[in-house]
């Protein structure tokens, strides 16, 4: 089946204009909307004339500056049954982005959920392990947002010398954080 | 600190947390498994991974399209050749990019015989694993004549930074392809039926491999397995022959699945035995290549690489059968600039990581090595 076809599929089962299909891409996709997505996604493997089977990747990209501000999650879907394939999108806020699992369609978005959490903080619901994945348990923050600034400091350890930071605590600024309260040693530059 | 999931307190009277790893050798690489035990059993299996976390899709951020490429040779840097070719092919299919007939066919040597490298250090190190010593130097020795091939091609041992957008970084040196050919008559007719002998009709190693991490196709295909693990539990899935890139449709060739031979289908043993098997396939692949090599003029390998790759505003997910299984990298061009907005790269060993706490449910500890080795990962390019 062709991508406009499997759109067709889609739309007939949840209804008109639920699914806006973007047809004049390389690989055509279908947004749809987030609090669907475990449904679409239990139809997609379930119906025979579909039948993903196999969610090849799901991956997260950061759109700070679109209107509205989005983080999108983009689910690729293969059918080795068929052999065709699909992708499926989901927008979501930038702010507390929230979305149900898929792991109970696919098993391997556990670990792909996980990542996206890790990297994007993006948090879905009813996820059995949702962890950290590749970063450490006690990092802050979420580096593949585009508007991520490298921190300073990791645990008190003084990570990124910049000439600003020297600046700042030559001004006198307390830059310590964690268990060391670390200063730079350039501090003592001027004095 | 998150919690583990499991707590010292839930732990039953008989049970025991033992860590597997970081450091540990057959682990291939810096992973760590949290194995939740009692006695010789494991009830659960947690793999822990990020040790060699290098930050690859920030990276790819900030530096331009062909930038990336000597960041992917880190990923998987058993089998470097694949990852370039995949993300070569992935921004030519964004560039619309056909490279010539000559530069195909030479993607589709170095492809193969990074596939028979990486398949050397799997088998080798698996039959490392469970107790056999000798299989492990035959085939080093083997791979490293593949090694001073592609050291002569490019310059390069491990990290060749040699597939191009748009064509490849050297031609092939004078005299690769008899030299190429020598190569492949000493591997057929040495290494390979060794290798079958020594290891594949090993009793011992049978019969340690054959009944153990059984993988069924549904758990196979529900958790992204592909490659070899997938093939060893029974579906003939192979890009090159499904969805085929670089001209591989022109070769002849089998693809390798698992057999069931010495017990349930789709276990260690038959994972191994395909990766052993495509070894010869790849070989044959490689002759018929060097073949239409022969009979090509020689073309300019440099003569499609873009001055400067800037895509439309488009994205792309594109797929390869790299050593380890389908390598894939969704990109997204904004159109502006020469920087990728976004990549993302879905590594075939990181699924296959997945479907470990699976497999390992009621195993015995000793049985966890032999798993590990049989899913044939590559830390590298799990934590990217």
């Amino acid at each position: 089946m062709d991508a406009a076809r499997i759109h067709q599929r889609l739309s007939a089962h949840l209804g008109e204009g639920a699914v806006a299909f973007q047809a004049d891409a390389l690989q055509p996709w279908a947004v749809v909307a987030p609090e669907a997505i475990a449904d679409v996604a239990a139809f997609c493997k379930s119906d025979p004339e579909l039948s993903f089977d196999n969610l090849m990747c799901l991956s997260a990209v950061d759109y700070p500056k679109e209107t509205p501000p989005r983080l999108e999650l983009v689910y690729h879907l293969w059918s080795y049954t068929h052999s065709h394939g699909f992708v499926l999108k989901v927008h979501l806020p930038r702010e507390s982005p929230s979305v149900r699992t898929v792991e109970n369609v696919w098993g391997v978005a556990n670990w792909h959920e996980r990542e996206a959490y890790d990297m994007f903080g993006i948090t879905f619901t009813g996820h059995s392990d949702l962890r950290r994945i590749l970063l450490p348990d006690d990092w802050i923050g979420y580096p593949l947002r585009k508007d991520w600034v490298d921190p300073d400091f990791y645990n008190g350890l003084h990570v990124k010398p910049t000439p600003q930071m020297a600046e700042r605590s030559m001004a006198g600024e307390k830059m310590g954080v964690g268990p060391f309260d670390y200063t730079p040693p350039n501090r003592h530059v001027e004095d | 600190m998150a919690s583990y999931g499991w707590r010292v307190d839930d732990l039953d009277t008989d049970e025991m947390i033992l860590n597997m790893g970081p450091q540990h050798p057959s682990t291939h690489g810096v992973l760590r498994l949290e194995l939740r035990t009692d006695g010789e059993v494991v009830r659960a299996a947690r793999p822990h991974i990020g040790y060699l976390h290098r930050c690859f899709e920030k990276h790819a951020e900030n530096v331009d399209y062909p930038g990336v490429i000597p960041y992917t040779d880190r990923m998987d840097y058993v089998a470097s050749m694949g990852n370039s070719l995949g993300y070569a092919l992935a921004v030519e299919t964004l560039l619309k990019i056909e490279v010539s007939p000559y530069v195909q066919t030479i993607r589709v040597i170095m492809a193969e015989l990074q596939r028979i490298a990486s398949h050397c250090v799997a088998v080798g190190t698996y039959g490392m694993d469970i107790g056999a010593f000798t299989p492990f130097l035959h085939l080093l020795r083997d791979r490293e004549k593949i090694l001073d091939m592609f050291e002569w091609t490019c310059g390069a041992r491990l990290l060749y930074n040699y597939n191009w957008v748009g064509g490849l970084s050297h031609d092939l040196p004078e005299g690769f392809v008899k030299a190429c050919r020598q190569f492949l008559r000493e591997f057929e007719a040495i290494t390979y039926p060794e290798l079958i002998d020594l290891l594949l009709k090993n009793k011992i190693f049978v019969k340690r491999t054959a009944n153990i991490g059984v993988c069924p196709v549904e758990v196979a295909v529900s958790y992204d397995l592909t490659g070899p693990n997938l093939r060893g539990s029974g579906p003939p899935r192979d890009l090159r022959k499904d969805a085929p890139y670089s001209g591989y449709e022109n070769y002849e060739f089998q693809v390798c699945v698992g057999k069931g031979e010495f017990g349930p289908l789709g276990s260690c043993f038959d994972r191994n035995w395909v990766r052993t098997v495509e070894m010869a396939e790849s070989a044959k692949i490689v002759h018929q290549a060097l073949d239409r090599l022969e009979k090509m003029e020689r073309a300019d390998v440099h003569e499609k690489v873009p001055k400067r790759v800037k895509p439309p505003k488009s994205e792309v997910y594109s797929r390869s059968e790299a050593p380890r299984g389908q390598l894939g990298y969704f990109i997204v061009a904004d159109g502006t600039g020469v920087n990728p907005y976004r990549v993302k790269v879905k590594s075939p060993c990181f699924t296959a990581m997945s479907v470990f706490h699976v497999l390992s449910r009621g195993m015995y500890i000793a049985d966890i090595i032999a798993l590990i080795g049989s899913l044939d990962v590559v830390l590298g390019e799990i934590d990217r």
